[in-house]
Parts: structure tokens; C-alpha cells; sequence
């Protein structure tokens, strides 16, 4: 009798068990939500004024060089994208011509930069190279955001240009402080800029200007070229490949890739762009995914829906390591050496 | 018997606390392929300040361009070397081959903008405008809504053409002037006053083209900017010196020398509403200036026009290809005639 019982709580153990074990497998999974990383989008919805960008005008009595129909300075590179967008190389525009019909507009241009944990150590070369080389003669403010208000130094700024502290918070894992990025800067534009500025550069701090950086750069939406796939067929470049991600781009598309250490525009598309690309990563957060490059291929997903009106070449956002090739005549913006491990952590 | 039962239960009791050890132990571990991922339903934190996001706002962020097939734009690898594409204020030069119409009809069409077209059919010229409706209604922004406006002496004369659904006529009555440079320069002051008055309302952006013309191949939405000018089939490999600018000082156009970028022609020109506007108010006002101190400019209101574009550049400029003067031999460099003048006699149609 004892046996049978034995057998019987057995077979009505194993009916119930076995049931549950195959729908788990059946099942396609756990999917992970994270609520506490979702803001609340009270910032997402805020109307903000804004100015439109204004055409180039110029005054009378200015002497410069005239274009030719059929003379084409830069043959070796591509100066214009299949959506008609100029690509910024050193001898496809006239800087004097340009400055003097954006000089009168009394613009003021910002400069967001993050330099978290060891990353202030970088905010002094950054910035006394941006005071002789960075939109000169324009009004200019920075805006570096970071965990550590002491450690940035006092640098000499010349008249019109401005320099404000940003506190925020320090995340455990660079990644992390990477990704937050887009966050900052949009809250920071619902808050501070979108009153301050008109056009808006978001840079990364652990770079130093050699070079002129000037108007030739303004304009609604602005992507720059990243140095390391310029001449790369697409299914190479880093993008997200998994296509459960928010940032996911298939082999067979993409037109460039981005660098996400230099984007920017007028304040709206920035506004906007930075805001997408923030609900994106979110998404991602929601699944328990993280992108590839982080930030910089959700960049790249959202300049491959929404192009950008103006690429920069990569000039603008150079690697010193790599060798210089021909193409490259004036490197204006790039790379410090740095040891990773040492300051990421 | 029980025995054998009871040993064969433990056994199979054993076996399957392994299988079920093995299946938590399985998904215990990380393997993200298995994730399903939902993009539309995120949540928020409810506080009493906040708005829900809109759908359309997320519509917004994750709607991407249809997709397409097209071939990767190298950097290395300019399209074209022979013309030159961007001016030396970063405005683009529309040639063939150098952009992808498909990639610019999927970012126009998200934003439902109307074209307006302005047009003048006067005294003679009324028989110009079956074959300028006719090409225009398959070749102008097919596909897309355009308004044109058709301005004439002789509305009796205005044949019925079947026009595309996209595309509406509207045909306005206009004054004739007995000289025909006064009918040309007086276009702008007409245009001026109907953007002021209903076109601001109607439409997004408005371009001025001649009637004696026709088009034989496509032209799409690349044309669409802020302020675009057309570089004239005469005279786009001239240096500016001898360019047909206006050189006496005494007239509102007048161009010093030293001075001047390209010649513009004034048979198609346009661009954003608020732009024409001040562009045609601003020529016109030159012309009248003129005309009190008893000057024609050498061109009519092209040189205006040239004088206008040389201090407000356009945002984009028109390759040749998008006026071709019908009497010029057509060069290997302009691989495409979009559009043509007419072949006309002047002396016959304008007197």
C-alpha cells in the first residue's frame, strides 16, 4: 500500500512539474524592467523658444577669391553626401567670407564637455586651446559638467567667452557616465542654454584643438566623421548589430559612421537629437541590453534616420595615434594620449 | 516486487531532480538572444507634474526612413571631380550624380510641405503654356503637391490640361504692360504683393520660373531650400569680370568689379516664402529705384536679381542643367537637360 501511495504522490508530482518546466522553455525568456532608471518625462515635453537659423548675408566690399563652376579644390575626397549635405574639408569654403556674415549675427555658441572623476585633469589643456583656436571672435560659453567642481582649474578666458560648472552625478561604470551623457545635456538645454546660446557643440574634454575651428561648422544638425572607418565599406563599421537593440543598423546600410565625441547644431536639433537618442538608450535599459560603442552607436542609428545637414570631415575629430594620410591637410581637434585604464576606473 | 518498484522510483526520482537542476541552473545564466524586446510600452515613474509621453512622440523617436537599398557614399571617393559641388560658403551645387533623390523624397515626404510655382503667360507667350503645364505636370516634383500659379492677360486662352492629382492650377488675371521689360520686371512686384497677401498661407516654399519653357527630365525635391538660385547656362564658366552684371553705379544693381560669385538667371529662382518675399520686394524696389532716375538695368531684373544673391547667398545653388538655354550647344559636363528654354523667335513673340 505504501508503494502505491509512494507512486501515486510521484506521478502527481512529476504531472504538475513537468508542465511548468515545458512552458519555461517554450517561453521566449525573461525580459528585465528597470523602472528606477526611467525618468520622469516632464523634461521630454517642454515647449522651448527657440531662433531660427539665419541665411548667410553679407555686407558689401568684401574681396575674396570667386568660386568657379568647373574648379573643384578638393578632388580627393567627397565634399557632398547623397542627401546634399556639404562635408567640411580644409579648401571647400572661404573663412573670411563666411566670418563676415556671421559675425554681424551676434551669435553665442556653446561648448558642453564632460570631465568626470580622473577626467578633469583634461578640462585645462581642453580649454585654453579652445580660448585661441575655438570660434574665434564669437561669443562662446562652456559648460563642463562634472562630479568634482574643485578639481577644474581656473583658466584665463578672453572677453565674451564664459565658462559655468555643471555639477552631476558620478555612476559606477564609465559606461554608465558615457551613456548619461544625452541626458545631461538635454536637461541641461531644457534648463540653462536654450536662453543662452544658438547653436550648441557637445564635445568630449579628452581632446585639444590645433587647428582653427570656426563657422564653417554651424548649422542645424552637425555629425562629424569618425577617423578610424572614413574609408571603410559598411558592413565594417562598429555599429550595433544585435537587432534586439534600440540602436540595431543592418550590414547592408549606413552611410557613415560617427564619431560621438563632437556633435552638435542649432540648440533645437540638438535638443531634440539628444532626447531620442535618451529614450533609445532607455530602451535598451528596459531589455537589458547595452550598445555596443554605447552612446556613440545610438548616435549612429539616429544621424542614419534623421541625417544630419552638415558633416564635418574628420579633421574635426582627429586620432593621434593613427598616422596622417594625405587627405587629411589640417587636423584641428584631436585626441590626447591618455593610459585608459588608469583614468577610466 | 515493491522493492524493484521502489528502487525504480528512487532512480527515477534522481533523474529527474538532475533534469530539473539542469533547466534552473540553464536559465540562470546570461544569454541576452533570448530577450524579447517590446520598443513602444516604456514605462515612467507616475509624479503628480508629470505628462505621459505622447505616442506621436514616440512615433517620432523610433519612426526611421523606409528602408532602402543604395550604395555606400565613400569619402574617398568623390562623386563627381570635374564641377564643383559645394560653394565656398558651404551652399551645395545640385549636379547630376551627385545626389540620391530616393533618400531625399523619404526625409521631404515626412514633413507634407506645398510648392508653389509663379508663373506669367502674357500677350504672345499664352502659347507656351500647354507644353510648359504639360512637361511641368510629369516631370516638376512628381509625386508631390505643387500650386501653380498661372498669371495671364488672356485667361480665355488657357488650354484645360489634365493635371495630376498633386497638382492644382490657379489662373490669375494679370495687367499687360505695352513694353515687354516692363512685363518681365514687374513680376517681382506681382509676386511680392501675392506672397503678401495669400500665398504665405498656401504654400512653403515658392519658385518663379519663364513660361517659354520645358522640362525633359525629372526635378525632384532636391531644389527644395531656403533661398536657391540657378546658375545661367551662359555664363557659368566666365570669370566675374566678364560676367553680364550691372556696371554703372548709378543703378540700383550695379556690381563693382573685384566682386560677384556666380550669374544667377532670373528664369528660375525661389526658395522659402519669407525668402522670395524679401528677395522680390527688395529687386523690386531696386527697379522703381531705377526707374525714377530714368535707369534699365542692362539684364532687367536678372541683374536685380544677381545683385540680391551676391549679398544674400542662396542656400543652395541650381546647376545649369536646371536652365538650359535651348541655343547653346550642350557641353559633356552637363550629362543631363532638365530644363529648357523654348525654341522661340524673340523678335516675333515679345513685340
Amino acid at each position: 500500500m505504501t508503494c502505491w501511495k509512494v507512486v501515486k504522490s510521484v506521478l502527481i508530482l512529476y504531472l504538475i512539474l513537468i508542465p511548468i518546466f515545458v512552458w519555461m522553455i517554450v517561453w521566449n525568456g525573461p525580459v528585465h524592467y528597470l523602472p528606477y532608471y526611467l525618468p520622469c518625462p516632464e523634461i521630454f515635453s517642454m515647449k522651448l523658444q527657440y531662433a531660427e537659423e539665419k541665411t548667410v548675408q553679407l555686407f558689401p566690399e568684401l574681396f575674396y577669391p570667386q568660386p568657379r563652376s568647373l574648379d573643384q579644390k578638393r578632388r580627393d575626397v567627397l565634399t557632398l553626401t547623397p542627401w546634399l549635405a556639404p562635408i567640411v574639408w580644409e579648401g571647400t569654403f572661404n573663412s573670411e567670407l563666411l566670418d563676415s556674415a556671421y559675425k554681424p549675427l551676434n551669435l553665442t555658441i556653446g561648448v558642453t564637455a564632460f570631465a568626470i572623476g580622473k577626467y578633469t585633469m583634461f578640462v585645462g589643456r581642453f580649454v585654453e586651446s579652445a580660448e585661441k583656436l575655438f570660434m574665434k571672435g564669437y561669443w562662446v560659453n562652456y559648460y563642463i559638467f562634472t562630479n568634482n567642481p574643485q578639481a577644474i582649474p581656473r583658466v584665463q578666458l578672453q572677453p565674451g567667452r564664459s565658462l559655468s560648472i555643471v555639477p552631476i552625478k558620478k555612476y559606477s561604470h564609465w559606461q554608465e557616465i558615457s551613456m548619461r551623457r544625452m541626458e545631461a545635456i538635454n536637461r541641461h538645454i531644457a534648463e540653462v542654454s536654450h536662453r543662452e546660446v544658438n547653436y550648441l557643440f557637445c564635445l568630449d574634454i579628452d581632446m585639444v584643438f590645433h587647428n582653427p575651428w570656426g563657422v564653417e561648422t554651424l548649422g542645424e544638425m552637425v555629425a562629424a566623421i569618425h577617423p578610424g572607418y572614413y574609408n571603410v565599406p559598411r558592413s565594417q563599421f562598429p555599429y550595433e548589430r544585435r537587432s534586439n537593440s534600440a540602436a540595431f543598423i543592418p550590414d547592408s546600410q549606413g552611410d557613415f559612421y560617427y564619431a560621438g565625441a563632437v556633435f552638435g547644431g542649432l540648440v533645437k536639433q540638438v535638443y531634440e537629437f539628444t532626447r531620442a537618442c535618451h529614450m533609445t538608450i532607455l530602451a535598451d535599459k528596459a531589455n537589458g541590453i547595452m550598445a555596443a560603442w554605447q552612446e556613440e552607436s545610438h548616435l549612429n542609428r539616429h544621424f542614419f534616420s534623421h541625417k544630419p545637414s552638415k558633416l564635418l570631415s574628420p579633421e574635426y575629430v582627429w586620432d593621434d595615434t593613427k598616422p596622417r594620410p594625405p587627405e587629411m591637410r589640417l587636423i584641428r581637434f584631436s585626441t590626447v594620449n591618455k593610459d585608459y585604464k588608469e583614468i577610466r576606473d | 516486487m515493491s522493492l524493484t518498484i521502489i528502487t525504480v522510483m528512487k532512480k527515477v526520482l534522481i533523474l529527474g531532480g538532475i533534469l530539473m537542476a539542469g533547466i534552473l541552473g540553464y536559465f540562470h545564466l546570461p544569454h541576452t538572444n533570448k530577450l524579447s524586446w517590446q520598443p513602444i510600452s516604456i514605462p515612467y515613474i507616475s509624479q503628480p507634474s508629470c505628462q505621459p509621453i505622447r505616442q506621436t512622440d514616440l512615433n517620432e523617436t523610433f519612426s526611421v526612413l523606409p528602408r532602402m537599398s543604395y550604395p555606400q557614399p565613400f569619402v574617398d571617393k568623390p562623386q563627381r571631380t570635374d564641377v564643383l559641388l559645394v560653394s565656398p560658403w558651404l551652399a551645395p551645387i545640385v549636379w547630376e550624380g551627385t545626389f540620391n533623390r530616393d533618400i531625399l523624397n523619404a526625409q521631404y515626404r515626412q514633413k507634407n510641405f506645398v510648392v508653389g510655382v509663379a508663373t506669367f503667360a502674357v500677350k504672345k507667350y499664352v502659347r507656351f503654356i500647354e507644353g510648359f503645364l504639360g512637361s511641368a505636370n510629369k516631370f516638376f516634383l512628381s509625386g508631390h503637391r505643387v500650386n501653380f500659379y498661372l498669371f495671364t492677360d488672356h485667361p480665355e486662352k488657357v488650354p484645360s490640361i489634365n493635371l495630376a492629382p498633386e497638382k492644382r492650377l490657379f489662373i490669375i488675371p494679370v495687367q499687360n504692360y505695352s513694353r515687354w521689360q516692363d512685363i518681365s520686371m514687374n513680376r517681382m512686384d506681382i509676386i511680392s504683393n501675392h506672397i503678401h497677401s495669400h500665398w504665405r498661407y498656401e504654400v512653403d516654399y515658392l519658385y518663379s520660373m519663364d513660361i517659354d519653357v520645358q522640362m525633359f527630365e525629372h526635378i525632384g525635391v532636391e531644389i527644395i531650400d531656403t533661398l536657391v538660385g540657378t546658375i545661367s547656362s551662359w555664363q557659368y564658366t566666365k570669370p566675374r569680370d566678364s560676367n553680364s552684371y550691372e556696371r554703372h553705379p548709378e543703378s540700383r544693381a550695379a556690381i563693382p568689379h573685384g566682386e560677384g560669385d556666380f550669374y544667377y538667371a532670373a528664369s528660375f529662382y525661389g526658395g522659402s516664402v519669407s525668402e522670395v518675399y524679401k528677395l522680390t520686394t527688395a529687386c523690386f524696389k531696386g527697379v522703381t529705384e531705377d526707374r525714377a532716375n530714368g535707369i534699365e538695368a542692362k539684364w532687367h531684373e536678372e541683374s536685380h536679381l544677381n545683385k540680391y544673391l551676391l549679398y544674400h547667398k542662396p542656400t543652395r545653388l541650381l546647376s545649369p542643367e536646371y536652365y538650359w538655354d535651348e541655343e547653346l550647344i550642350r557641353p559633356r559636363i552637363i550629362r543631363v537637360k532638365r530644363l529648357s528654354s523654348v525654341r522661340k523667335d524673340l523678335q516675333e513673340v515679345r513685340f
